[in-house]
This record gives structure tokens, sequence and C-alpha cells, in this order.
């Protein structure tokens, strides 16, 4: 049976992991390599470094980031943020991520899902998303890291990403985004009835049981955090052990 | 030395990390002297059916492949697990390498979630020497849309995703297919392929 996955998410700047509340208030703290090692070591069924570095020219630090980690970690690798063409894709592959996640260029140039999922195969294209409610069950898409809403409606646009051959699909909710109450079940459960690709829940992620709830509640098929790991609030294995005893199907290390 | 066939359709720098972190001592090469020359193969790959048959055409380098995978150890990974069958149904009817007889159809259930991608616990079949030691509760990592359909007994191990798919094969002798990727499953992909290094004599 398909195990249900814990994906902890790095931020980092510069090649170097830090962290926002609600996309604002960055603290600067530590070694992205390392700390992939340590959430490897916990049971991290996948590792996602997530690039907030600003500047076009510095992205190179990030590549050499995701080269490091994976000559130590053997688990799939994803990198996301600031990926805006097919070189972009092509660079961050060949450093040795095995996905990448592309969130503001999709919504601003569709045809990167489908060029990137034709050249390098789906499997390695995510769709990264942050949506937020405007109305019971509807929810539009925002860019720029949840500043800018583009007035699409949601479920248009994940059936739309599934056509283009997306193989996968971030769901973060801006509304649940920071406050540790817990996913956003209305959101996912409404785009994994959608789609037939694989949703990972985003956003929102507090306390222990808020994992199992999002897997016996949705049909997500992963769970992502940020905070809650980096902090040492949460362990990976704590988390996974958790999601066992209540039944859900969790990759044993 | 083994030799990671680079043919321009795949994860090689994935495959290449974890034999270099066993210390398995390991090439890429598209060159046919250096596959003959090789203690065992890896066909990696990733992408689609027919463009990696193509690829691995025009690098000049299909007849090799076929014929050093019945001389020494050798192990395709995803999609090169899929190239070792008679032929593909991805996207249009395609030969494969014929080392396996069977086929690659796209796996179809109404509201089955495709790509088949995570994790998923190994059911053991015929005996495999790379998978011994392995033992109850592995899980090792899938990314694919496309399975192989072929006979029980090539059958080394198989994961339930909405019925059996295939993800280990074995012909009994020198070639093995991974439908998983061994360099991206942890602890227990590094020791499927340390089992294969352990296949060099």
């Amino acid at each position: 049976m398909l195990a249900k996955r814990i994906i902890p998410c790095l931020d980092v700047r510069d090649g170097k992991v830090v962290k926002g509340v609600k996309f604002e208030g960055v603290r600067d703290v530590g070694d992205p390599v390392e700390l992939a090692e340590i959430y490897n070591r916990q049971g991290a069924d996948e590792i996602v470094f997530y690039d907030i570095t600003a500047s076009y020219e510095k992205r190179g630090v990030m590549l050499d980031v995701v080269r490091e980690t994976a000559k130590r970690v053997f688990v799939p690798l994803t990198v996301g943020g600031g990926i805006k063409t097919v070189e972009d894709i092509r660079d961050t592959l060949r450093a040795g991520a095995d996905k990448v996640s592309v969130n503001s260029q999709a919504v601003k140039n569709p045809s990167l899902i489908k060029e990137g999922a034709d050249i390098f195969g789906s499997q390695c294209i995510c769709v990264g998303i942050d949506a937020k409610k405007i109305a019971d069950n509807k929810w539009t898409v925002y860019i720029n890291g949840g500043r800018v809403d583009m007035q699409i409606d949601l479920i248009d646009w994940v059936k739309r990403i599934e056509q283009l051959g997306a193989g996968e699909i971030c769901l973060n909710s801006i509304d649940a985004d920071g406050t540790k109450e817990g996913f956003d079940l209305p959101m996912l459960k409404s785009v994994c009835n959608a789609v037939n690709i694989p949703v990972i829940a985003s956003g929102g992620a507090g306390k222990i049981k808020d994992f199992s709830e999002v897997f016996e509640k949705t049909g997500a098929t992963a769970a992502l955090a940020a905070s809650l790991f980096h902090f040492g609030e949460l362990t990976v294995g704590e988390v996974k052990e958790h999601c066992r005893s209540n039944g859900i199907a969790m990759r044993v290390k | 030395m083994i030799a990671i066939v680079d043919y321009g359709a795949g994860n090689i720098f994935s495959v290449k990390n974890a034999l270099d972190y066993l210390e398995l001592e390991s090439i890429l090469t598209s060159d046919a002297k250096e596959i003959e020359n090789a203690d065992a193969v890896i066909l990696p790959g990733v992408g689609a059916f027919p463009s990696a048959m193509n690829k691995l055409s025009e690098s000049g380098l299909t007849d090799v492949v076929k014929r050093e995978a019945k001389n020494k150890p050798f192990l395709g990974i995803c999609l090169g697990m899929q190239m070792l069958f008679d032929k593909s149904y991805e996207f249009e009817e395609c030969d494969g390498l014929g080392l396996i007889s069977g086929s690659v159809e796209k796996m179809e259930k109404p509201g089955l979630i495709i790509p088949h991608m995570g994790w998923n616990k190994l059911e053991y079949g015929v005996n495999c020497p790379i998978l011994h030691g392995i033992g109850d509760d592995a899980y090792v990592y899938f990314v694919h849309s496309y399975a192989a359909v072929t006979d029980e007994k090539y059958l080394a191990a198989w994961v339930d995703y909405a019925g059996r798919v295939p993800a280990m094969v074995y012909d009994g002798s020198t070639v093995y297919g991974a439908q998983f990727h061994p360099e991206k499953s942890g602890d227990i992909g590094l020791k499927i392929l340390r089992n294969f290094g352990g296949l060099i004599k």
C-alpha cells in the first residue's frame, strides 16, 4: 500500500535556512545541507528546499546546496522558488533535484508546465499554488508569495495544470498558513476531488493531530510543514509514529 | 567498475551519487567499450519510453546494452527497467530491449491517482539475490505512470497500488529491473545497490 508522505520544507535564502511567518519576518537559522540530513534521519519521505533568494545572480548558491545534499541524502529532493524557465528547471535537476516546484511563473506562463513536462517528464514537475478563500467553497490563486490575487478560480486552475502535464500539486492555503490551526480541509477536499494527480497539503499544521486529520478527511497524499519541524516543536518521526498508530500507512525507515 | 549508461535520459547523477556514497566504483559513460569492459551495468532512465529508446539507439548503444546484459550483472532503474521488456504502449507501440518478456502499459483505473508517486511496501515473489536481507516492511520510492505486465516467474517483488504493480523483476540470471528508484529509497535502496555491487566477482 502506498504510504502517505511527510515532507519537511526548508526555506533557504542565499544558501542559509530561514523561516517566514506568514511570508514575513525572516530569521536566519542554519545550514540547509545539515538540516536536510537531520530530517532524513528523522524519516522524512522527501525534502523540499524553497528558495527565497531575491537576486537572480545568487541563485547558483541554491544549486550548490542541492548538489551537496544530493551526495548525502538519498530521498527525493524538490526545489521551489524562483524557477522561471526551462533552463532553470534543467539546471536544478542537473544539480541533483528530483522535482521542481513552479509557482508564480506557472500562473504567468502556463506553457512552462507543459514544456517542462514534455522535456523532463511529468514526474518532476510539481506546481505550487497559494490560494485564498473568497466565498464558501471558492478560492482564488495568488502569486508572488501570496501578495497578488490573480483572480483565477482555484478549481479551474488545478484542472488546467493537470491537463498541461503537472505530476503533482503542492497546495498552500494562505488563510491557514502560519495559524497553526490545522490544514485547510475544505480547500484540500475540493482540489483532490477535481484532479487525479497527487496533492500535497501545505499551510496550517500546528499540532500532531493535524497530520492524521488531513489524511483521514481529504485525499491528500502528502503533508508538508516548515516551521513546526524547523523549530523542533515536532519531529518528522513523531508525526509519522502518530499517523501510523492511527492506521495511516507510513514508511518505516 | 559499474558502468552507468549515459544516453541523455536519466537522473544519472543520483545513481552516481549513491554508488559514490557506497564506495562502489562507477563511471558515467556513453562509450560501448567502457560498457563492455565494466563488471556490471546500470541503465537508468526517466521520461518517455519511445524517446529513451531512440536516444539509446542514436547513441549507438542498443546492441552493446542487449549483449552485455546477458554477460554481467545488469540493473535497469525506473524507465530503464521498463526498457528491459519487449514493448511499451507509451504514446505509441514501441519495441524495448526484449531482455525480459512482457510489455509496459498505462496504469489506469477510475479514480486512481497517477503518477504512482511515493513510498510503497515491497511484497516478495521469486528469489532475487539483490533483495536478500531487505526484510519485511521495506518501503521504496516510486514515481511512474506506466507499469510492466509480465509473467510471475520474473516477479521478484511487487507492491499494491490498486492491484499488483511489478517492483523488481529478475530473469533468474543477470538481468534485474527496479521500477522504484533505489538511489532515492533511503537506507533500503542503498542496501539494494550494495547487494547489486556485491554481485561483481
